[in-house]
């Protein structure tokens, strides 16, 4: 590594860590100086105080939320490249199913939460989440997939046909690894709308009825526990973050050696 | 197979598209097998839809394409696209084992062709490279290492080398006029280009446009050996002229 690409990588990290700090800095000087109530906005040193001593159940909700997102992702994942395999073999089968999927997607979450909740049943109310999480993060990955499959260069399309592939050939060697950029562009979209659908699902649900993230923010709400509230909500952040991060590092690992997006150029 | 019947006969071959475009019409040609005959001329004079007839990526709607020497058309054709055509995801290795990976082959059975195949174009120690390390020259040296691969006795190439630089493109010419002449193979080349048909064929068909036919069968006269020499001489310049007023005198 040259030393100006080291330069770059630093700053790349130490300007966005620079800002929050200081933030953190402006935001506990302030509360500070204009005596800011703790129920309307919580120095940061107080959030960390509740982080620490709410480390358990804190953790414990983190751990069912992280569950339910990370099924729900992959679940999505899965069904929608599958789905979108299945649509772009056959014309029919997705004029057929092309327009549900749409209205699955269109349809908010919160509205049809209360429904998929009585039909599952409250005992399995995580069941209800992964599901309602499913459906909001599985149209990304099954757009951008089809695109993807559509997206191949013809000519190699009319090469395989030349060399006589079969169908499943040229899925698997052609398709596949072609629409894979787009893919895992879906995927990363699918990631963050996985944990945004797990909280939505939570928060419909309520009443104690699951213990994620989404509960603990209730549950501190509702008892004007703000400093809490802002460690789940932390956490939270930290997570789709964490998520984010994991799933552009997929993503670099698998192309860096072909696909435009994630090559650097010199100078 | 028949080694004086003509590996290739067209008789009044025509294709007309939905859109109404007639591509070509009535085009009647005999080629030899081990011939390499080049099809000149414009653009829209259908030279690339009669190779995509040839090598059945689509049909003629009129006449008949026969291969008289194999009977049918053979398993094996070499294509080689305008442009290079590889997958960005594969290694150069992977790319050029494609069709012995599609009739089943596995990656130890055709190192050794691909290998070889790979050394015959000059590019053995890039196995291991991705498509976008190479130059445009060697990415199309790849594409023709691919559609040599499964020694096709057919090769046929659509402007292979119309996105190349003047350098690169005479540096292939001659490579490719060399391949030939170790193998037995049969080429058919379109180009849009008078000096590189005359350069590389022993025969030139030249096409004119709306609708595509043949205009003019140009037999090429040139030592055994060409090179730079025949690229200066008058006889080249000559017979450049004479295919060019053909197709002046076709449009």
């Amino acid at each position: 590594m040259t030393d100006s690409r080291f330069q770059t990588r630093f700053w790349r990290i130490a300007l966005p860590l620079l800002v929050g700090v200081a933030v953190l800095f402006v935001w506990q000087g302030a509360v500070t100086a204009f005596d800011v109530p703790s129920f309307v906005l919580p120095a940061p040193t107080l959030i960390a105080e509740s982080l620490v001593a709410n480390f358990g159940s804190l953790m414990g909700s983190l751990v069912v939320t992280l569950r339910v997102t990370v099924a729900a992702f992959l679940l999505a994942s899965v069904g929608g490249v599958a789905l979108a395999i299945l649509f772009v073999q056959n014309r029919a089968v997705e004029t057929a199913l092309f327009p549900y999927a749409i209205i699955l997607q269109v349809t908010p979450v919160v509205a049809i939460a209360p429904l998929i909740l009585i039909w599952v049943g409250f005992d399995q109310v995580e069941l209800a989440l992964l599901i309602l999480a499913w459906i909001v993060a599985f149209f990304p990955v099954l757009s951008n997939t089809v695109l993807g499959l559509r997206s191949v260069d013809h000519n190699l399309t009319d090469l395989f046909r030349l060399y006589g592939a079969s169908r499943l050939q040229t899925l698997i060697e052609l398709q596949l690894p072609a629409a894979l950029p787009y893919i895992l562009a879906g995927m990363k979209i699918s990631g963050g709308l996985a944990l945004i659908g797990a909280v939505v699902a939570e928060f419909v649900a309520g009443s104690g009825a699951s213990t994620g993230l989404a509960w603990r923010i209730v549950e501190a709400g509702n008892r004007l526990d703000i400093p809490k509230m802002f460690a789940a909500l932390f956490l939270l952040s930290l997570l789709g973050i964490a998520i984010f991060f994991l799933l552009s590092l997929v993503e670099y690992l698998l192309l860096r050696r072909w696909h435009e997006s994630v090559i650097r150029r010199e100078g | 197979m028949n080694a004086s019947s003509p590996l290739i006969s067209l008789d009044h071959v025509g294709k007309t598209y939905a859109s109404g475009t007639t591509a070509l019409d009535g085009v009647s040609a005999d080629i030899a097998q081990g011939a390499f005959v080049s099809l000149v001329g414009p653009s829209g004079c259908g030279k690339s839809t009669l190779l995509r007839i040839l090598a059945g990526l689509i049909s003629a709607d009129r006449g008949s394409v026969a291969w008289p020497a194999t009977e049918t058309r053979p398993k094996k054709l070499g294509f080689v696209f305008q442009e290079a055509t590889l997958m960005p995801w594969a290694s150069v290795f992977d790319n050029v084992r494609l069709p012995l990976k599609l009739k089943g082959q596995s990656s130890e059975q055709a190192r050794e062709r691909v290998i070889s195949t790979l050394s015959r174009v000059g590019l053995a120690d890039f196995a291991d490279a991705y498509p976008r390390e190479l130059s445009g020259g060697m990415r199309m040296r790849v594409s023709i290492a691919r559609a040599l691969v499964t020694q096709p006795p057919v090769l046929l190439m659509d402007e292979p080398f119309a996105a190349l630089d003047e350098f690169t493109r005479e540096t292939l010419d001659d490579d490719l006029l060399a391949l030939w002449r170790a193998q037995a193979w049969t080429v058919l080349f379109v180009t849009h280009s008078i000096y590189e048909a005359v350069y590389l064929s022993e025969r030139v068909l030249v096409m004119g446009a709306r609708p595509g036919r043949i205009v003019a069968d140009v037999a090429i006269e040139a030592p055994a050996e060409r090179g730079r020499t025949f690229r200066e001489s008058h006889l080249y310049i000559d017979q450049c002229a004479a295919i060019s007023a053909k197709l002046r005198e076709a449009s």
